[in-house]
């Protein structure tokens, strides 16, 4: 028997082994991982598909595309070549050419990297009769962002190639391909991207390629993304970007019974198309590097400025909300607000109404600090404690879309400021403060910082009475829907009642002969505005205005903020009527102011700052 | 009416045949799938890989029936003439063989190639059953195995210089049934030491295999000293003896190892060691092999669909490596299922085997099981990375004519004596 059993014995045993083996290789080794065994065997080729229009709310053509043509590389069947005529072909240097390969083959030695962008059409040619002789490189087509017009870069933004990070977290994107990385490219990208097209090449072990895999089976041909038409009103943007030549800061018009944005202006801006073709990286750096005039920074949605005197009018609903003020009663001013004993409790005021009573309406025309500083104490006094009131009044102040994201649409956004009770129990830590001490939160000032679209989308809750949408730049997407939040109201905490007396006044500040903007009123536009002048740290006082129109089922809200512009009427005023009569009227009935606006600088107090 | 002993297909093992045909069908399918990518679909052209395959099986089918029309007897008679018929042809190689692959192994009638060695074995099996099965034939004596080894010897020698190394090892195989014909036991025991002593030299190189080995005698040694002193001196020269033997097997090794292999078989047993990881050069082929299966996974990728055995990443896959289509196209549950089919094979011809009345029918069957079993242990252990590259086909499955009639030669002429088993001879 043990003479017969031997081979028995070894022929089991053999098989349990081989079994064993090969339930590890094929079962439980993970190091052969399918993924990297189909990179060697299956080669995959990308088809990009066409990014989606955009359009403003007219159908103008704001983003279209224009084909490009990169030079691919895989880095492993890079062949030894001649390097120096390589990179006279290319334009590039030998330094460049080492660092781009390496750059490639950290990424994958077997996967398409992009070696060079966006090479123009003229080398294209060339190149393409060329490129065979040097093994591993290809070119690949794709279309580019191409602007017509030129403006509203910070609306649009744009697209740029993928970093490595995202590459990781994401494993849609591959080394080179582009993604929206601002404006709506960057919050629509998954809208406009599209899919792109794949075809996988079956390999043999010499790396050549000997047909479509399975046939294509797993091919997919790339879809367009979709195009987008926005709320912009391409004419308003532009002459908006116009206006404000010269001159930094940011106009948000928004439609207040949509929240639709008509114009997002932020200045300086920069040609979009700057951001597009070969130079891209070397203006982008500029642009970049420009911490003076940060033409990146988008004015209109991301700069917080204190709000200055449009922000009374929050402060006057507030109190007649709290029912401690009422249009009727009147106070008197005499230059100013003394809300304590010593020297410097003293607020001082510009009105001058020389002590005729002051009531609501006079107020808001005259933009009287008294009034509103009293209005606001009444406010917080009728608490127990100051904490409790601030807290109160904070509260009605952010139903107006206040001291928080709008949670819009936009790429970016600031979230202002907007004081509660325990920001001053922190400034003073025996909570040994009272209103007086938050005094300058009454007309504007103090902690209170707001962005131009929020001070828009206030107005435009103004405007409502009572209720304001989410202010949004998508009107339409191809495909899709809009985001329900978009088209739900959001209501302030108001009674609607209290409006009507609020908007006699803002309408007073054009209509009355005594009106702060009284020199910006429009011949038979029944315009409702509010000037403000914002003292800030950095120098001159900011020129601010808001202004809807018309009075009677509003159209358009608009904020203007205008750095260093002196005061309200000054700057902000005029553009502010002036895009509402282009916007309304559609031609401007004041040629004179508009020129002035177009050739007006403040370029001087820029470079002031500088000294 | 025919009788019983005319009818040809009396008495024989239908199982066995079952099997056979399971494995050339088996072989067939996964040789078609590693040759398809290289032609157009066409089933019927003769001119591809799977076409002359096709015809290979074909033409067993007469080979088979003559097998099966010799009576059991004519080849027990005939053993040593088709023995010596085979030795010539062996030798014939070097007058008018043809040269393919570096090794002198075919002979070539106009396009078509034979290879006598994949004969050979079957004439060796059949000699060695004669040898042995003499009833005045006894393994214990050195007489006698001198002899047996001598019939492997010329064989095995002239299909070295062909040279074809891989072939003649399956020739070791004969131990086993040596062994079961009463070779003593430490034929295989010296077999397995010198193997265990050889791979641990490669490993450990042989400086380190002496002294550590010398260190291990010194323990015994002193064992035996102190606790078995009457053992010890009975057995002092046959302990020293032992260990000098060893100790020049080792150094021997060493020497062959580095001064008589050549760089390719080196590297071989280097890569199988895990001493050398060179996946783009020497260990392409067994780096291949390896992935190729191990993408197989649980289920495989289906028949067609491993796109690394379409897109010919393996070396000679058809040939050698056809175990790889079947690990990568059927995954685990396919090629598990494979070498249990194999291991089944075989313990039914040894189940056969012992159950032969004829002692020459017993031992032949014996002889086809060990190698049976050496291919499959060298071919498969190959192609999963357990054992040096060692080109050697896998029964019924490589692709090639000689290999696959080969072995049709050896299975058949024993399903025919087994047929015979209840007759008288």
């Amino acid at each position: 028997m043990k003479r017969t059993g031997l081979l028995t014995f070894l022929i089991i045993f053999i098989g349990v082994i081989y079994i064993a083996r090969l339930f590890y290789l094929q079962v439980l080794d993970n190091s052969f991982n399918t993924s990297t065994l189909n990179n060697s065997a299956v080669k995959v080729m990308y088809d990009y598909p066409e990014r989606g229009y955009i359009f403003d709310r007219n159908g103008i053509l704001l983003v279209a595309n224009q084909l490009s043509y990169d030079v691919m590389v895989i880095p492993s069947e890079v062949k030894p070549m001649d390097t120096v005529a390589f990179c006279a072909l290319l334009k590039i240097t030998k330094a460049e050419f080492i660092e781009k390969i390496e750059k490639a083959s950290r990424y994958s030695t077997r996967i398409p990297s992009t070696f060079l962008q966006q090479v123009s059409k003229d080398d294209y040619a060339s190149l393409q009769e060329i490129l065979y002789k040097f093994k591993g490189f290809y070119i690949q087509k794709r279309s580019l962002r191409e602007y017509p017009r030129s403006s509203a870069a910070n609306v649009l933004g744009y697209i740029s190639e993928v970093n490595e990070t995202m590459i990781n977290n994401n494993s849609k994107y591959h080394l080179g391909e582009l993604i929206g990385t601002a404006g709506i490219e960057k919050s629509y990208e998954e809208v406009l991207r599209g899919t792109k097209g794949v075809k996988f090449i079956q390999r043999d072990r010499f790396n050549k390629e000997i047909g479509s895999f399975k046939n294509g089976l797993y091919d997919t041909l790339p879809i367009s993304g979709n195009d987008i038409t926005l709320t912009i009103d391409a004419v308003l943007q532009q002459y908006g970007e116009a206006l404000m030549a010269n001159k930094r800061g940011g106009i948000v018009a928004i439609e207040p019974s949509t929240g639709e944005i008509l114009a997002m202006v932020s200045m300086p801006t920069y040609d979009p198309n700057l951001m597009v073709g070969r130079d891209r990286s070397k203006n982008f750096t500029k642009l970049y590097l420009d911490s003076i005039s940060k033409p990146l920074l988008d004015r209109g949605l991301q700069a917080q400025y204190p709000p200055g005197s449009p922000f009374k009018v929050i402060s006057a609903l507030v109190a007649l909300q709290e029912n401690v003020i009422t249009t009727g009663s009147s106070i008197q001013c005499f230059g100013g607000y003394k809300y304590g004993s010593g020297k410097s409790s003293f607020m001082r005021c510009h009105c001058e109404t020389g002590g005729s009573p002051v009531a609501l309406n006079v107020a808001i025309y005259r933009s009287c600090n008294s009034y509103f500083a009293n209005a606001y104490r009444k406010t917080i006094d009728k608490f127990p404690t100051p904490t409790e009131g601030v807290n109160v009044w904070g509260k009605h102040a952010e139903s107006f879309g206040l001291g928080n994201y709008l949670d819009n649409d936009l790429s970016v956004g600031q979230k202002g400021n907007i004081p509660n009770g325990n920001l001053y129990n922190k400034i003073y830590p025996n909570g040994r403060w009272r209103s007086t001490a938050t005094i300058s939160n009454a007309i504007g000032q103090g902690e209170v910082l707001t962005t131009p679209i929020q001070l828009a989308n206030m107005t435009a809750a103004i405007a409502n009475e009572g209720f304001y949408y989410i202010p949004h730049i998508a009107k339409k997407i191809k495909g899709k829907p809009l985001d329900k939040k978009f088209t739900t109201p959001i209501y302030t905490t108001i009674d609607k009642k209290h409006f009507k007396p609020v908007i006699e006044g803002l309408f007073d500040v054009f209509e009355n002969p005594r009106g702060t903007a009284r020199g910006s009123r429009v011949e038979g536009l029944e315009i409702s505005g509010k000037t403000g002048t914002s003292e800030n740290p950095h120098g001159q006082d900011h020129s601010i205005f808001i202004a809807f129109a018309p009075k009677v089922n509003p159209k358009i809200a608009i904020a203007v903020f205008v750095e260093n512009g002196y005061w309200g009427a000054r700057w902000a005023g005029p553009i502010a009527t002036l895009m509402i009569e282009k916007y309304l009227t559609g031609k401007i009935g004041r040629p004179l102011v508009e020129k002035r606006m177009f050739e007006g600088s403040i370029q001087e107090e820029y470079d002031k700052q500088l000294k | 009416m025919r009788s019983r002993k005319d009818n040809i297909f009396h008495g024989i093992d239908w199982i066995l045949v079952l099997f056979y045909f399971i494995f050339i069908f088996l072989g067939w399918i996964n040789i078609y799938a590693a040759t398809i990518s290289e032609n157009q679909f066409d089933l019927l052209n003769f001119s591809t890989e799977y076409g002359k395959q096709l015809i290979w099986i074909g033409l067993s089918f007469p080979i088979i029936l003559l097998i099966l029309m010799f009576e059991a007897k004519f080849y027990e008679k005939y053993a040593s003439i088709i023995y010596i018929i085979f030795l010539v042809l062996l030798a014939g190689l070097f007058v008018l063989g043809k040269n393919i692959n570096g090794s002198t192994s075919w002979y070539a009638i106009g396009s078509f190639s034979l290879q006598p060695s994949e004969f050979a074995k079957a004439a060796t099996s059949l000699a060695i059953a004669k040898l042995v099965s003499d009833k005045m034939f006894n393994l214990k004596k050195l007489s006698t195995q001198v002899q047996a080894l001598g019939l492997l010897f010329f064989p095995a020698i002239l299909i070295i210089l062909q040279p074809d190394p891989g072939s003649a090892l399956v020739y070791a195989a004969f131990i086993f049934v040596l062994y079961r014909e009463g070779l003593p036991f430490y034929y295989i025991t010296v077999g397995f030491i010198a193997l265990f002593l050889f791979v641990i030299t490669l490993i450990l190189g042989f400086e380190v295999t002496l002294i550590s080995s010398l260190v291990l005698f010194i323990c015994i040694l002193l064992y035996f000293i102190f606790y078995r002193p009457r053992a010890f001196r009975k057995g002092w020269i046959k302990i020293i003896g032992i260990y000098l033997m060893s100790a020049m097997f080792i150094f021997s090794v060493d020497l062959v190892f580095n001064h008589v292999f050549k760089q390719h078989h080196r590297d071989r047993f280097d890569i199988i060691l895990g001493k050398t990881v060179d996946m783009k050069g020497v260990g392409y082929n067994t780096n291949q092999s390896v992935t190729t299966i191990a993408s197989g996974g649980f289920f495989g990728k289906g028949f067609l669909e491993g796109e690394r055995t379409q897109g010919n990443f393996v070396p000679e896959q058809k040939t050698d490596y056809i175990f790889t289509t079947v690990g990568e196209e059927w995954g685990f549950v396919g090629s598990s299922l494979v070498i249990i089919l194999f291991v089944a094979f075989l313990l039914r011809i040894i189940s056969r085997a012992e159950q032969q009345k004829a002692k020459f029918s017993r031992i032949y069957g014996y002889s086809i099981v060990a190698i049976f079993f050496m291919h499959f242990v060298i071919n498969i252990g190959m192609v999963i990375g357990l054992v040096p590259t060692i080109g050697i086909p896998l029964p019924f499955f490589s692709y090639g004519g000689s290999a696959l009639w080969g072995f049709t030669v050896l299975l058949f002429i024993f399903i025919r004596l087994d047929a015979n088993k209840t007759y008288e001879w």
